[in-house]
């Protein structure tokens, strides 16, 4: 059962050793002159600004990229659903209108607390201003 | 065609009717906060009490439940034991969220979040002591942790943050054995339903050494949420850092619902392997006793004493719960309702007298607290003589019952430390009582003058007395729930 497997093995192996011998045959045939252009991070053809070292995100990427992971599983739910939508019938609707109204819900309480508004601050701005107080006294 | 897209599976709600309640309530309740321009903190605690009190409803019309012992698909257990469990949990977040709503308006910071997380977290607590599936065990574990590492960051001091954080790390730690430990019981077994595990085991049909490891991994998991030495390295933080109202919930809450499911897990999935479990459990008990009596000693802040005497108190009901009998389960169950009334009054205590937020929570801050207020010393006392055990109060009649259900099924070693462990901590709650009553106040410490709040702690106060005088009141409704069938 398993030797059904064997070419996905032979695949990879092919593949990890295409990979390392392309590194190994560039790295002894090709001249080595660095200049500091050559060395700088590729940044799709943009001029490289800086290293982002040290740096701080805004924790507004955190909420964005929550919130995509939150309709990313939405839709990985609503997938199977709709391929077995005849099998599951009517139990299979109801299951689903109850987990897209819950989505809805959380949907509705990030648009009302402002995690939506990219350059508004957070409505209870007061609040922020002390937190960020607190982190420099603190 | 059509009657074909209308059938469906057989859906029975009943048994978990009080957790679609609460979760109808937190869903409302989040998008009150939410939607509602004007926020009104105090329409929020009554819908959230509301809430509740429907849960209360449908638990109780559950205790005489007359359809199938497990519903949806196995997943659910309707008996008497989750009824009582339900209850208790229920009442302690309805004091809990009394307590939370004047915490936050005295402080002034508005945190409308805090309700729907209390009725999240609740439901998560609920569902874990009638579940009868490891999966679905698994699954409130992260309901009700998930909510709970958010409301241990709700303030504004980075203390909250750093326990928070501390916490979050630590319980996904204990997730990940607890799911290891549901996959060992898969791989021995072939199932991840109770009943099926005890069946598959008490025919020797599952793998020994397997299951063995199941057990290991899943007391390890429980013990993350118990708080048991020597897994309770969070607890002191967590219950520190955290705003005091939710430490008051948590310390009271998630015990009850994790030693709810603890019970359940071991006395029925793996009641055929009780001898080998017996001495993990045993043996835990002792650690968790002595060590959450001893480094209590050492504590200056009150919080962190407390924290450090729920450790202690997880290590006696672990005496009731190596039992393995069903003396030994209701044993537990009253040990945890007694505990529960306690913790939630100390904390509740804590809360008024440190005046505004965290402000005095330092052991100093309570010298001479029967001068600025007798009403707050005196309960203070109570709980205090309480959680050492002495009559007339419910952790009297508690301890007693735990270490006689140990001694009945033969393990008086662990009885005897559990008695050694309780005089050591008579020592550092006396050592209170001695500051609030005996000592000139240090510092000008104002307690919170408020009346509400103060009637929510004194529910528990009542509830310890009336238990440790009556304990005959519950003891007969508390033995007809700890029948635990698989």
């Amino acid at each position: 059962m398993l030797s059904e497997y064997l070419p996905i093995v032979v695949l990879a192996a092919l593949a990890l050793a295409f990979a390392v011998a392309s590194l190994v045959v560039s790295s002894l045939l090709r001249p080595h002159r660095p200049t500091p252009a050559k060395l700088a991070p590729y940044e799709c053809g943009i001029e490289p600004q800086r290293l982002p070292k040290g740096e701080r995100f805004p924790v507004k990427f955190y909420v964005l990229a929550m919130l995509f992971i939150v309709f990313d599983v939405e839709t990985i739910f609503l997938f199977p659903w709709a391929v077995g939508f005849r099998r599951l019938g009517l139990f299979g609707l109801v299951e689903m209108v109850v987990f897209i109204g819950l989505v809805f819900v959380a949907y509705l309480y990030v648009w009302r607390e402002g995690g939506l508004d990219w350059n508004e601050p957070v409505r209870r701005s007061g609040e922020r201003e002390q937190v960020g107080e607190a982190l420099r006294a603190g | 065609m059509l009657g074909q897209f209308l059938s469906h599976p057989p859906v029975e709600l009943g048994p978990i009717g009080p957790e679609l309640v609460l979760a109808g309530a937190g869903v409302l309740v989040l998008l009150g906060g939410a939607l509602v321009r004007r926020r009104q903190p105090r329409a929020l605690l009554l819908a959230s009490l509301a809430g509740l009190t429907g849960a209360a409803v449908v638990s109780v019309s559950l205790w005489r439940w007359r359809g199938h012992a497990t519903v949806l698909g196995g997943m659910v257990q309707a008996d008497r034991f989750a009824v009582v469990a339900r209850l208790i949990l229920l009442g302690v977040a309805a004091l809990a969220l009394v307590l939370g709503h004047h915490y936050f308006e005295r402080l002034g910071e508005e945190r409308p979040e805090f309700y729907p997380l209390v009725l999240f977290t609740t439901l998560g607590m609920t569902l874990i002591t009638a579940a009868a599936d490891l999966i679905l065990v698994f699954l409130a574990l992260e309901i009700l942790s998930l909510s709970l590492y958010v409301l241990t960051a709700l303030s504004r001091r980075l203390a909250a943050v750093e326990g928070s954080m501390k916490y979050f790390l630590l319980g996904a730690f204990s997730s990940a054995f607890f799911l290891y430990g549901v996959a060992m019981a898969y791989g021995a077994t072939g199932s991840t339903h109770l009943s099926t595990i005890a069946r598959s085991l008490a025919g020797q049909t599952g793998n020994q050494a397997l299951a063995l490891a199941a057990v290991a991994l899943l007391v390890i998991g429980f013990g993350f949420k118990v708080a048991a030495v020597p897994f309770h390295m969070w607890t002191p933080d967590v219950y520190q850092g955290a705003p005091t109202a939710v430490t008051a919930y948590m310390s009271a809450a998630t015990k009850v619902a994790a030693f709810a499911a603890f019970l359940r897990v071991l006395m029925t999935s793996f009641q055929p392997l009780t001898w080998d479990w017996t001495p993990i459990v045993w043996g835990l008990a002792v650690a968790t006793m002595i060590v959450g009596s001893v480094l209590a000693i050492a504590q200056t802040d009150i919080k962190r004493m407390l924290a450090y005497s729920s450790i202690a108190h997880a290590g006696f009901v672990l005496v009731g719960v190596s039992a393995a009998t069903q003396e030994g389960i209701q044993s537990a169950l009253f040990y945890l309702l007694a505990y529960a009334a306690t913790i939630l009054g100390a904390f509740g205590v804590v809360m008024l007298a440190s005046g505004r937020g965290e402000e005095h929570t330092s052991l100093g801050s309570y010298a001479g607290l029967c001068r600025r207020s007798p009403l707050l010393a005196g309960l203070m006392s109570l709980f205090l003589l309480s959680m050492a055990g002495i009559p007339p109060t419910a952790g009297f009649i508690a301890k007693v019952n735990v270490f006689r259900a140990a001694v009945d099924a033969g393990h008086w070693g662990v009885a005897l430390v559990g008695v050694l462990a309780s005089v050591v901590a008579a020592f550092f709650y006396i050592r209170v009582m001695v500051l609030m009553y005996m000592q000139e106040p240090l510092e000008d410490v104002e307690p919170d003058p408020s009346i509400v709040p103060r009637l929510a702690v004194a529910v528990p106060a009542l509830l310890t007395l009336l238990f440790g005088v009556f304990p005959g009141l519950v003891l007969g409704l508390l033995e007809r729930a700890s029948v635990l069938r698989w």
